[in-house]
């Protein structure tokens, strides 16, 4: 219920209109990829299989082996010196302030969180339950397409207990019928049915085999991915090979479908007001609101939250989990891209494990919408980072791709071990990964500027110190969120030697730098880093200076949408915050600032630099420059979903 | 005498204290001291005006050491020496004149053409560079070379003809000229405010920074001329003086909006126009203001955005930058940017320790080099960065760039 409510509030017509259309099981939508895909690799030879197969392509992409570096570093699980990252991420959210301090509400992502998922949703099923089959097969039908393929799989069963058998039989299975293209419909659902039957068949003899083998080598996380994962193998592979395949080259479909939808306008009187219908969270609008600015959200700050507080016991449609996050994205307690996606997810898994399937509703589509919804009652307390939306995206893409054979206990089990793989390999690991990376950069006697509070450029600093590496850092910071004092404090605990300045007195510091590391939000695919407001003027002053600017930023944080300013996007926060200005009581000008007609506050929370200013973007997927970040989103997008 | 020298000591400790701050305050206050180190010296009888430029220049160099940083000092110390040299000159002029008059007919040619060659050529050695001077000399002199005989000859008519009342006179002259100065200073920022008009147009957005009252008054004088127009204030951290501007704007009916400082990047591809105040212009065209005008100059060049400096011409400094930003700099207290309370584990300095981990920039100024600016607006109009040099050169004398004596020499 939650969920068509949410949708039905900002949908617009037209893509409703989609949405329509793809209930029906006869696939119009899969005959697209079928038509663009299966006859070119029919028609080849089998020297050149069009497909471009995962791990060579991506070697060939990314200097860096990402796959080796993975499993790699997946292994070593146990924290790297004395950090624990997750620790130090969770721990790097600042100091609680007033319950009051900043946070916008109602986002932008509002329309493609709540609708545009759930019609994916519903669409990304079908086409991956049948066009896949047909398009993973193609290739199998020339010979040497085979061991291509039987090289990738098993490059993805490693680690999970060698059930290379299994999949050996799977391939004979599948390639028992290869040559039937042009099936009817009627047929194909026919082998549908026959697939599923020989998944089910097949799963129980895969868990055995995972107790049995996969015993000694993986860990604890990993086994209910096992679970999970066993029984899509033994049918067509068809979930993880669509994954990938996507990751290369998306059908024509998905590839419309995956233009973000466009972010709610708050200029757009009449859907505001259907939105505020159904928001949980009571906004006031700001008064002095700024001009420029009306498409953005500009409500009151710190009047929601006592109200919410209230509502804690009454609210049935929000598990408390997720509304225990939301209230504290409100009230600012969570902060730092990372930290706030760790605690969605977490908050995700406990709603999924208390979560029971209605009767007459599948899993796949009622959890579907109770994620969306919890995803609107996020956005009411703060928008969503892009990291996060694209962590919404994954962990939806594989409700979806649940196979509908798995029972409730099975499918929540699995998507519970996803969330935990997805905070450890996308998040953690990432990190470790980024600092492994960007530490090579780090040489004796440098001197390393930083801005605001980055957690992975703190990590990669306290690792070069341990190393033993002797450098200076220089702390930029800027009102009013002060972020970077947090930082010099763990900083100077640790033993760094630090110097801490404002952001006005970039141009003096700057001559000293040798190298600037700065944190993202998130890395856009022109190459813009959006990030903490201040960053740009950073990257710019050091430009100017010829100082190299490295961006650190996790891979998940990479978004295909393009933006040219800090306008068009942003995030608007307590306007207060900046009137006051902490431990100065001598500047009280703007005390009365809300009564004055003619004076308005901006606090902007993000800036975009321009990729000029960008020297090199640090990633787990290694160092690229700027102009690399769309071939990353390209190939990697789809490997948010394969776990 | 005394009291002369207790107002220059009173002045000496302020500029030491920094307690008096803003080039506008320092220049007015220095102005009106030397206002009356003129008025109230003794002057020798003979060559009053190498002792007044003596006298000066003595409470110049140590108004000067007292606060080194503070250009405007030594530029209002300048101006002074250069309105002295000026109106020696003139007093010269008029003596030649007079001489001239008084000889009348039965002078020979040789004579006065010495005369007047002696006055063309102090003319020129006294405001040279002027562009006046330049248009004003006649083609025919330029060339000639008075003699050491006839220097001495006018010295000694000027000196018969009436010396008590010339010398009153002379120091009547520069007092006024003085005050002229004093006036200038006071009135600049409406003069320059009267331009406004012809540099803001209808609905434009202008982005300012920190606090300056020669914008405030550039800016209201657009909006009373019925100019509606968008304002952005950054707060200039760490003194915060534009939450000041911004509320005393906002009183005056402009459309403000306070960003921080970080914000300036994000926001300036909104911005048409950059117009701030600063501290000193240097002789090459570059601007030494608070701290963080280069970033929002450089992100001003970066959106092609006309950053536009308005100065009275009392900022004026005959001064090259050699590494301003140290140099021309001071540190302000730690405590504004950092509090004592929380951080002063790290920062002290413990025997055995060596250096602290912590360290604590705070400067109080910024160096914007000419390219970055688009546009000065002065009180004696619009001009080029690179036309700087020749806007000093007619205000000041070239004997004067370097006041401070070295004791050696």
């Amino acid at each position: 219920m939650e969920a068509r409510r949410a949708s039905r509030t900002v949908s617009d017509p037209k893509v409703r209109h989609v949405g329509f259309f793809t209930p029906d099981p006869n696939p119009q939508p899969g005959w697209n990829p079928l038509a663009s895909d299966t006859p070119v690799s029919n028609s080849l030879s089998p020297v050149m299989i069009p497909p471009p197969r995962q791990p060579s392509d991506r070697t060939a992409a990314v200097p860096v082996p990402e796959t080796g570096i993975r499993r790699q570093t997946g292994a070593d699980q146990v924290p790297v010196g004395s950090y624990n990252p997750s620790e130090s991420l969770l721990g790097s959210s600042p100091a609680p302030s007033s319950p009051s301090s900043r946070v916008g509400l109602v986002d932008g992502e509002f329309s493609e969180e709540s609708n545009g998922w759930f019609r994916r949703s519903e669409s990304g099923k079908y086409a991956s339950s049948l066009p896949d089959t047909m398009v993973d097969r193609a290739p199998e039908n020339s010979a040497s397409a085979a061991p291509v393929l039987e090289s990738k799989k098993s490059v993805e069963a490693t680690g999970k207990g060698g059930k290379a058998v299994v999949e050996e039989q799977n391939e004979v299975q599948s390639s028992s019928m290869p040559l039937k293209e042009k099936t009817t419909k009627a047929e194909r659902r026919a082998l549908q049915e026959a697939q599923r039957a020989a998944k089910a068949s097949g799963k129980e003899g895969n868990k055995s085999a995972a107790v049995s083998q996969g015993a000694a080598p993986v860990k604890p996380v990993k086994q209910p991915s096992q679970k999970k994962d066993g029984p899509p193998v033994s049918v067509s592979v068809s979930v993880v090979s669509f994954d990938k395949k996507g990751g290369d080259r998306p059908p024509e479909k998905e590839r419309k479908k995956d233009v973000p939808a466009p972010r709610m306008q708050f200029d757009d009187k009449s859907r505001v007001q259907k939105a505020k219908k159904h928001a949980v969270v009571k906004q006031t609008e700001a008064r002095n609101r700024v001009e420029l600015f009306r498409h953005l959200p500009q409500y009151e700050h710190g009047t929601q939250l006592p109200d919410l507080e209230s509502k804690f016991f009454q609210l049935d449609p929000v598990h408390p989990a997720i509304y225990k996050v939301g209230l504290q994205y409100l009230a600012g307690d969570i902060s730092g891209g990372n930290a706030r996606c760790i605690a969605m997810l977490q908050a995700f898994k406990e709603a999924i494990e208390d979560y029971s399937t209605p009767q007459e509703k599948t899993l796949a589509r009622d959890l579907t919408a109770k994620i969306s919804s919890y995803v609107s009652f996020f956005i009411e307390c703060r928008p969503l980072s892009i990291g996060m939306g694209n962590a919404i995206r994954s962990l939806k893409t594989r409700i979806t791709d649940l196979p509908l054979t798995l029972s409730e206990s099975e499918a929540k089990a699995a998507l519970c071990s996803d969330i935990e793989h997805f905070i450890n390999e996308k998040i953690i690991l990432a990190d470790k990964v980024i600092v492994r990376h960007a530490v090579t950069k780090i040489r004796d006697g440098d001197v390393l500027l930083t801005y605001g509070s980055s957690c992975v450029v703190e990590m990669i600093l306290l690792y070069a110190h341990e190393m033993g590496k002797q450098f200076r850092v220089v702390v930029v910071d800027s009102r009013p969120k002060l972020e970077g004092q947090a930082l010099l404090r763990r900083l100077v605990a640790k033993g760094l030697s630090c110097t801490y300045s404002h952001i006005n007195a970039l141009s003096y510091v700057m001559h000293e730098v040798t190298k600037v590391f700065l944190g993202a939000a998130s890395v856009l695919s022109n190459g813009t880093v959006y990030s903490r407001v201040g960053t740009a003027s950073v990257a710019m002053v050091a430009n100017a200076f010829h100082v190299p600017v490295l961006i650190c930023c996790e891979a998940y944080k990479f978004h295909e949408r393009v933006q040219l300013d800090s306008i068009c996007f942003n995030e608007l926060g307590d306007p207060d915050a900046i009137a006051k200005v902490s431990g100065r009581t001598d500047v009280n000008y703007l005390n009365n600032w809300a009564n004055k007609e003619n004076l308005q506050l901006l606090n902007l929370m993000y800036d975009a630099t321009p990729s000029d200013y960008i020297s090199m973007i640090v990633t787990d997927y290694g160092m690229i420059p700027p102009t690399s970040v769309p071939v990353i989103v390209r190939e990697y997008r789809r490997d948010h979903v394969f776990i | 005498m005394v009291d002369l020298q207790g107002l220059v000591n009173e002045l000496v400790s302020k500029l030491r204290r920094r307690k008096v701050e803003g080039s506008r305050a320092t220049a007015r206050l220095t102005a009106e001291l030397l206002r009356s180190v003129i008025s109230q010296s003794k002057l020798p009888a003979t060559n009053q005006p190498a002792a007044l430029i003596d006298a000066v220049r003595d409470v110049g160099g140590k108004l000067i050491a007292a606060n080194p940083i503070e250009l405007a000092v030594g530029n209002i110390v300048r101006r002074v020496l250069h309105i002295i040299r000026e109106e020696d000159h003139s007093n010269a002029r008029d003596a030649v004149e007079g001489f001239r008059l008084s000889v009348g007919g039965d002078n020979d040619y040789i004579v006065e053409q010495d005369h007047l060659n002696l006055s063309v050529a102090a003319q020129s050695s006294l405001c040279r560079p002027s562009l006046h001077s330049l248009l004003e000399r006649s083609p025919n002199s330029a060339t000639t070379y008075f003699t050491a005989t006839s220097e001495d000859d006018s010295e000694e008519k000027r000196k018969s003809l009436d010396p008590i009342a010339r010398s009153l006179e002379f120091r009547r002259k520069v007092i006024s000229a003085v005050n002229d100065l004093i006036e200038d200073i006071n009135t600049c920022h409406l003069v320059i405010a009267e331009l406004a008009v012809e540099h803001i147009h209808p609905n434009e957005v202008i982005l300012t920074f920190g606090h300056s009252r020669t914008v405030k008054e550039f800016l209201c004088a657009a909006r009373e001329k019925k100019r509606s127009f968008g304002l952005f204030v950054a707060e200039g951290a760490p003194k915060y003086q534009g939450h000041l501007l911004a509320k005393e704007l906002a009183a005056r009916g402009l459309q403000t909006t306070v960003i921080t400082d970080s914000a300036v990047f994000a926001m300036i591809s909104r911005v048409n126009m950059v117009i701030v105040g600063v501290h000193a212009v240097m002789a090459n065209g570059g601007v030494i203001g608070p701290v963080g005008l280069n970033m929002v100059a450089l992100a001003a060049q970066k959106h092609a955005v006309p950053f536009v400096v308005v100065t009275g011409t009392h900022k004026l400094c005959p001064l090259y930058p050699n590494n301003p930003e140290v140099s021309l700099n001071e540190m302000r207290s730690p405590s504004e940017v950092l509090s004592f309370e929380e951080f002063s584990d790290c920062m002290d300095y413990r025997i055995g320790t060596g250096a602290p981990q912590l360290h604590v920039v705070n400067p109080a100024f910024d160096y914007v080099p000419p390219e970055l600016v688009s546009l000065f607006i002065t009180d004696i109009g619009g001009y080029y960065p690179s036309y700087m040099y020749r806007l000093i050169a007619d205000y000041y004398s070239s004997d004067d760039v370097v006041i401070q004596q070295k004791p050696a020499s």
